[in-house]
């Protein structure tokens, strides 16, 4: 049930990211003045953080959906298999964003 | 819909403890929800001591022996003592199964029981199963057929019957159903796992020839697509048996007979 939870908490999460993303994009569009502020928000150490989490509960809710997609062909459900699964969900989206960050921020 | 917390009037309180056996030297503590909805009062939670060597070894046993020797007003349902029957479903220690085949050196510290949860309570530990049973009778849990009927009986091969294993042996305890958070917020509406296993049992059996009209019933966004795969229900039968499953096999015929069509 725990990974569960997760699914649905990552999806509203996924929400009020995607409300950051338009906003970055907004202010974009407005002019570079607006940009800098936002820019210099997402640069903050909390901004970093949130979209660090941002990035987690899209690859977790991703792995998460997968998983979904696998059970929708009745396989990997018996107990033992089923919880190995979910771990791996979360493996996956920890190594995932791991990942995306070494490559785009802390070495790009 | 969704309800994170009970009305006020329902939650537990803390309730009577009930004095230790004279002279017993195992004890084992039972935490029991005790509720009558003729009083007007809130649900408690009475704690109790069990001499363990004066009791047998399942959960069921310390319940008896509290109903028979410390407090005869202790309410609960329980017939065959060996998981068979169904009727002890409850929750023990935050896990619904049968106090039958649960022992109680499964777990320690107090073993904590509770009615099968999301049900109106009946009294102490029995829940109102209505809805249950009809949502089994919904599914039309026998055999139907438009052949004429042979003059001995209907056959089976044996593979045939072999897709039967892991589905019939469900006894219709309710813990699967009244684990399901999908259940507790649309158990008017969706079927529930219990009723679905069987609602599949009978849409694999070799024999029954209205698969096609089952579907029909079943092809609801809330009878069936309810289920979101939250897994409560394999996790908890205490027969070990996987609803999750046989609902997902249940999907599976639904897109399959629409990519036949």
């Amino acid at each position: 049930m725990a990974t569960s939870i997760l699914h649905r908490a990552t999806g509203i999460a996924m929400y009020a990211g995607t409300v950051l993303l338009v906003a970055w994009l907004g202010a974009a569009a407005i002019g570079q003045d607006a940009l800098n502020v936002v820019n210099a928000i997402y640069g903050s150490w909390f901004g970093q953080l949130v979209l660090f989490g941002f990035t987690w509960a899209m690859f977790q809710h991703l792995m998460s959906g997968l998983r979904h997609f696998i059970w929708d062909f009745a396989v990997m459900m018996e107990p033992g298999r089923r919880e190995a699964l979910g771990w791996a969900t979360l493996a996956g989206s920890v190594i995932l964003t791991l990942l995306v960050w070494t490559v785009f921020v802390w070495v790009g | 819909m969704v309800e994170l917390m009970l009305p006020k009037a329902d939650r537990p309180t803390k309730g009577k403890t009930w004095p230790k056996p004279a002279g017993a030297k195992r004890l084992r503590e039972y935490h029991i929800y005790r509720h009558d909805p003729e009083q007007n009062a809130n649900p408690r939670i009475d704690t109790y001591f069990v001499d363990l060597d004066d009791c047998g070894p399942m959960i069921l046993d310390g319940l008896l022996w509290i109903k028979n020797k410390v407090d005869a007003t202790l309410t609960l349902r329980r017939s065959c003592r060996e998981g068979i029957c169904g009727s002890c479903s409850m929750n023990i220690n935050g896990l619904n199964t049968l106090a039958c085949t649960k022992g109680m050196d499964d777990s320690k510290g107090p073993i904590k029981i509770y009615p099968l949860p999301h049900m109106p309570v009946v009294k102490d530990l029995v829940p109102d199963l209505t809805l249950f049973y009809a949502q089994h009778r919904a599914i039309e849990p026998w055999l139907k057929t438009t052949s004429p009927t042979p003059t001995k009986e209907w056959t089976q091969s044996v593979p045939e019957r072999a897709k039967l294993d892991g589905l019939y042996e469900c006894i219709l305890c309710a813990c699967c159903s009244t684990s399901c958070p999908s259940y507790w917020w649309n158990g008017e509406k969706y079927l529930g796992p219990a009723a679905l296993l069987q609602a599949y049992r009978w849409l694999i059996d070799s024999r029954d020839e209205s698969t096609q009209e089952r579907l029909d019933d079943l092809e609801d966004p809330f009878k069936l697509y309810r289920c979101h795969t939250i897994m409560n229900c394999a996790k908890v039968c205490p027969k070990g048996l996987n609803p999750a499953k046989a609902i997902a096999e249940i999907k599976k015929m639904m897109v399959e007979r629409k990519v036949a069509a």
